[in-house]
């Protein structure tokens, strides 16, 4: 017994010896972010030996942060919304009247996961000019059509396991279908919601390709694609792109140690299924 | 009738439009342009398998599918054996079991693009600077070859993405009975002959779903390639998805890049079918 609570201390210790090391990338990024160029060249392992916060203060400028990080809130705020509330009545609609054509139309939704985006990208871009779609909107709802597919999935799932007699009950009591869905349906579907918020905040938030083809405007970058030009631009000036890096991941880590659990359990959920 | 059929559509109608017109259409239309000179304004003319002859022939597009697959085969490998050994890890009755969970997991919070450029530091600076405290040139240039740009990218995503494949791994080993795992050591089972026997069937399911998803992250990576080594040196270590892009959008070579686009529609098909087929196989087995 005692041998065995020897190696567990052994094993604990190990992982925290690799949780550091896993960490060790970000340590890199916050020291280094706080030295002069000059300071950075003589050790990048050691601790400044003043922290300045010039480097933010220049980063947070020419990053536009706050414009940049409501961009950013905005675009995943309404494409989140958007693939809750439509996915989760497509999928009610699937699972409800089921039959041949409700078959073959989940079929579809769920063969879509295996298209990459690049096999779609070029024609997309060009109907998405021709519609003068190539703004906001336009990635919103692109960001429906690519999300539906995995939150019909989930939502599908779970609906099964709802009774139909539950539907009927309310049809006796007068509600039509709308009220049913919204009143007695999506309610029970809040732990899935909650999956399918997480998993495409996640996607969504860090997503730069599909924001670089669509609003590569002035004013309306989102923080990927802002990170990309000011990164462009500061290439030899290590100080400051790190600095900028940390202003960018920073509100991540801070909502990740309050919801931690939430997060972990729903990618679990979300990728079990 | 028509009432009862009429709110199934109306509930189906958003996101059904929405797949159409962002991925069955453009996908639909990108199968037809590869056949033709398209070159994203005029109105194509039929030139039939010229574009597919043309980027077989392609040395850049070889290389860097080639690069892709030997990328993925290692990063699988490698992401794998991460995330299995963090799960038995933080599966043990560890005080630290809840912040070692959440720090293995934290990369995947952050998107690929920064998360290369946080490596890039890494492997162009640190690496160096440790290089030189050392004495080991081997640790400078790190992104300026083809063999240690490569290892360089096994090392980023198996970082970001053991943790991921770690939560998968977790859910399957907390559904292992502990009863089962009881019995075995009561008939006298060693912790080897107990994770073989009992512990590795069980979680059988989760490698599954794991090499699904380490397959198919890796073949299709973008971002991470682009602001890790940007492709080079020489395009190098340039991935099919960037190469696509390129051809796309700095060639200007529309048709061409969209005839490359469906090969590599085809090949992630072709991946995760067979990983949907053998994974049906191994459901009926058990």
């Amino acid at each position: 017994m005692k041998k065995k609570k020897q190696s567990r201390i052994i094993l604990e210790i190990l992982g925290i010896i690799l949780a550091l090391i896993w960490l060790s990338p970000f340590y890199l990024m916050i020291v280094n972010s706080f030295k002069t160029k000059r300071e950075m060249f003589e050790d990048t392992i050691k601790l400044p030996d003043v922290f300045s916060f010039e480097n933010y203060t220049v980063a947070f400028e020419r990053l536009d942060f706050i414009k940049t990080f409501f961009n950013s809130v905005l675009i995943t705020v309404l494409a989140v919304a958007v693939i809750i509330v439509f996915s989760s009545m497509a999928a009610y609609a699937l699972s409800r009247r089921g039959g041949k054509t409700s078959g073959i139309i989940f079929m579809l939704f769920v063969a879509a996961m295996l298209i990459p985006f690049q096999s779609v990208m070029i024609p997309l871009v060009s109907i998405f000019g021709k519609l003068e779609m190539l703004n906001r909107g336009g990635l919103v709802f692109m960001y429906l059509g690519f999300g539906a597919s995995l939150s019909i999935f989930l939502y599908h799932g779970t609906l099964s396991g709802i009774p139909k007699s539950l539907d009927e009950a309310a049809t006796i009591d007068g509600a039509n279908r709308f009220q049913i869905f919204w009143h007695i349906i999506f309610p029970m579907l809040k732990p899935v919601s909650v999956t399918v918020a997480i998993l495409n905040i996640i996607w969504i938030w860090n997503d730069y390709l599909l924001p670089s083809l669509v609003i590569n405007k002035p004013g309306m970058e989102t923080i990927p694609l802002k990170m990309f030009f000011f990164f462009g631009e500061y290439t030899k000036q290590w100080h400051l792109a790190l600095a900028g890096l940390t202003i960018a991941i920073i509100p991540v880590i801070i909502i990740y140690f309050f919801l931690q659990k939430q997060i972990i359990k729903g990618v679990s959920e979300g990728s079990v299924k | 009738m028509r009432n009862r059929n009429l709110w199934y559509w109306l509930f189906l109608a958003p996101a059904l439009l929405a797949l159409a017109v962002v991925v069955i259409l453009p996908l639909a239309f990108g199968v037809y342009y590869s056949f033709t000179d398209w070159n994203g304004i005029r109105i194509p003319s039929f030139v039939g398998l010229e574009h597919y002859k043309a980027l077989f022939a392609e040395e850049e597009f070889k290389d860097a599918l080639w690069f892709t697959t030997k990328f993925t085969v290692v990063s699988v490998f490698l992401i794998n054996f991460f995330g299995l050994s963090l799960a038995l890890l933080v599966t043990q009755k560890f005080r630290t079991n809840n912040i070692l969970r959440t720090i293995f997991f934290m990369p995947n919070l952050i998107g690929g693009l920064i998360l290369g450029f946080i490596w890039q530091f890494i492997f162009t600076k640190v690496f160096a600077s440790v290089g030189e405290l050392i004495g080991v040139e081997a640790l400078e240039g790190w992104l300026s070859t083809e063999t240690t740009g490569f290892w360089a990218m096994a090392i980023l995503m198996s970082w970001q993405m053991a943790g991921y494949i770690m939560v998968i791994y977790i859910s399957f080993l907390e559904g292992v009975p502990q009863e089962l795992l009881e019995a075995a050591e009561i008939d006298g089972a060693n912790s080897l002959q107990r994770f073989y026997h009992v512990t590795f069937p069980l979680v059988m399911p989760a490698f599954t779903v794991s090499l699904f998803l380490t397959l198919s992250n890796s073949f299709k990576l973008y971002d991470q390639n682009l602001s890790l080594t940007g492709g080079g040196p020489y395009n190098s270590t340039q991935m099919v998805a960037m190469e696509i892009f390129k051809t796309a959008f700095v060639e200007n070579a529309m048709a061409f890049a969209q005839a490359k686009a469906v090969i590599f529609f085809l090949i992630v098909a072709a991946i995760s079918l067979t990983q949907v087929y053998i994974n049906k196989k191994r459901e009926v087995e058990m």
